[in-house]
C-alpha cells in the first residue's frame, strides 16, 4: 500500500476521492434518465435542437431534433440547477472565473461545436453513452478526440499561446 | 426519433433531476474548471480518467441491465439507443472537436454547468458551441 501513495500523489496531485464520486453522479444522472424515459443523454445534441426552434432549414427540423428538443432544454436546465446546488452548498460561493484567453473559449468552443455535431456526439455522448453500451465507433471517436485534444493543448501551452 | 415519447410533467421532473446529478457531478469533479481539463490534456492530473471512468461504469451497468429487468422504462415506452457511425464524418468530427477542447478546456457539459458555478466567462465558450452548431446544421446537407 505505502509503495502505490507516491504514484497516487503523482498522478492526482489534487487527489482522486472527488474525481471518482463525481463521475459517480454523472453516471447515475445518465442512468436515471435512461431507466426512467429511455432516453439516452448526451449533451451536444442540444446545441443543434435547440436551433431548430428558430431555423426553418430542413437540417434542423429533422425528428431526431425537433421531437428532442424540449427534453435536451430540460436536461440541460438540470445540469445548471446540479451545478448550482454544488455551488450554493459545498463551495465557498466564490463564482469561478477562468484565466483561459476569451479568444480561446470562442474559437475552441466554435470547434468543440462544430466537430461534435458533425462527429454526432461529444465527451459525453461518445465517450458515456457510447462506450457505456459498448459502440466500438464511440471508442474511435473517443480516442480520436483525444490524440488530437492532447496534442493542442501541449501546443498551445508549448508555444505560450494561452 | 423519440416516436412515442411524451414529455409529462413527471417526466419533466425526472429529466431535471437527472441533468441536475450530472450537472453536480460535473462540478464536484471539477471538470466545469477548464484549467483542470487543460491539466489532464497536458498530463499533469490523471483524474479526468476517473470521472469518466466512474460515469461509463454506471452507464454500463444501468444500459446493460435496464432493458432486461423492465419490459420498458418507467415512465416511458421504450428504450433509446444512440447508434454511433465510424465514418468521415465522425473522425473528422471528433478530431475538430478535440482540437477545440483541447484549446479552451472546455465541452458541451461544462459549458452548460458551469454557468450554475456562477463562471460567465463560460458564456464565450457556450455562444462558441452554439455557433459551431449552426455553422455544422448550415452546411450539412439534411
Amino acid at each position: 500500500m505505502e509503495t502505490s501513495l507516491p504514484l497516487l500523489a503523482t498522478a492526482f496531485p489534487l487527489g482522486w476521492q472527488h474525481y471518482l464520486l463525481g463521475g459517480l453522479f454523472i453516471g447515475a444522472g445518465v442512468a436515471l434518465l435512461f431507466v426512467c424515459t429511455g432516453l439516452v443523454g448526451g449533451m451536444s445534441s442540444v446545441f443543434s435542437s435547440t436551433w431548430s426552434y428558430l431555423l426553418r432549414r430542413p437540417y434542423f427540423q429533422q425528428a431526431r431534433y425537433t421531437d428532442t428538443r424540449g427534453w435536451r432544454l430540460v436536461y440541460a436546465a438540470g445540469l445548471i440547477v446540479g451545478a448550482m446546488v454544488w455551488w450554493l452548498v459545498f463551495s465557498d460561493g466564490t463564482p469561478l472565473h477562468t484565466e483561459v484567453p476569451t479568444w480561446a473559449l470562442l474559437a475552441g468552443g466554435f470547434l468543440v461545436g462544430y466537430g461534435a455535431r458533425l462527429g454526432n456526439g461529444c465527451t459525453s455522448g461518445h465517450g458515456i453513452c457510447g462506450l457505456g453500451s459498448l459502440q466500438w465507433p464511440s471508442l474511435l471517436a473517443v480516442l480520436t478526440f483525444m490524440a488530437t485534444a492532447f496534442i493542442t493543448a501541449n501546443l498551445v501551452s508549448f508555444w505560450g499561446l494561452a | 426519433m423519440s416516436g412515442t415519447f411524451k414529455m409529462t410533467p413527471a417526466v419533466a421532473l425526472v429529466v431535471l433531476l437527472s441533468g441536475a446529478l450530472f450537472g453536480f457531478g460535473l462540478s464536484l469533479s471539477t471538470m466545469v474548471r477548464p484549467e483542470i481539463v487543460l491539466g489532464f490534456l497536458r498530463f499533469e492530473d490523471w483524474g479526468l480518467m476517473l470521472v469518466m471512468g466512474g460515469a461509463v461504469v454506471v452507464t454500463l451497468v444501468a444500459y446493460a441491465l435496464a432493458p432486461r429487468l423492465l419490459g420498458r422504462p418507467l415512465l416511458g415506452e421504450r428504450f433509446h439507443a444512440h447508434v454511433s457511425h465510424w465514418n468521415r464524418d465522425t473522425l473528422q468530427g471528433a478530431a475538430l472537436f478535440g482540437i477545440g477542447w483541447g484549446l479552451c478546456g472546455v465541452c458541451p457539459g461544462p459549458a452548460i454547468a458551469g454557468l450554475g458555478t456562477g463562471n460567465t466567462d463560460l458564456l464565450w465558450a457556450l455562444g462558441g458551441i452554439a455557433l459551431g452548431a449552426l455553422a455544422q446544421g448550415l452546411r450539412a446537407r439534411a
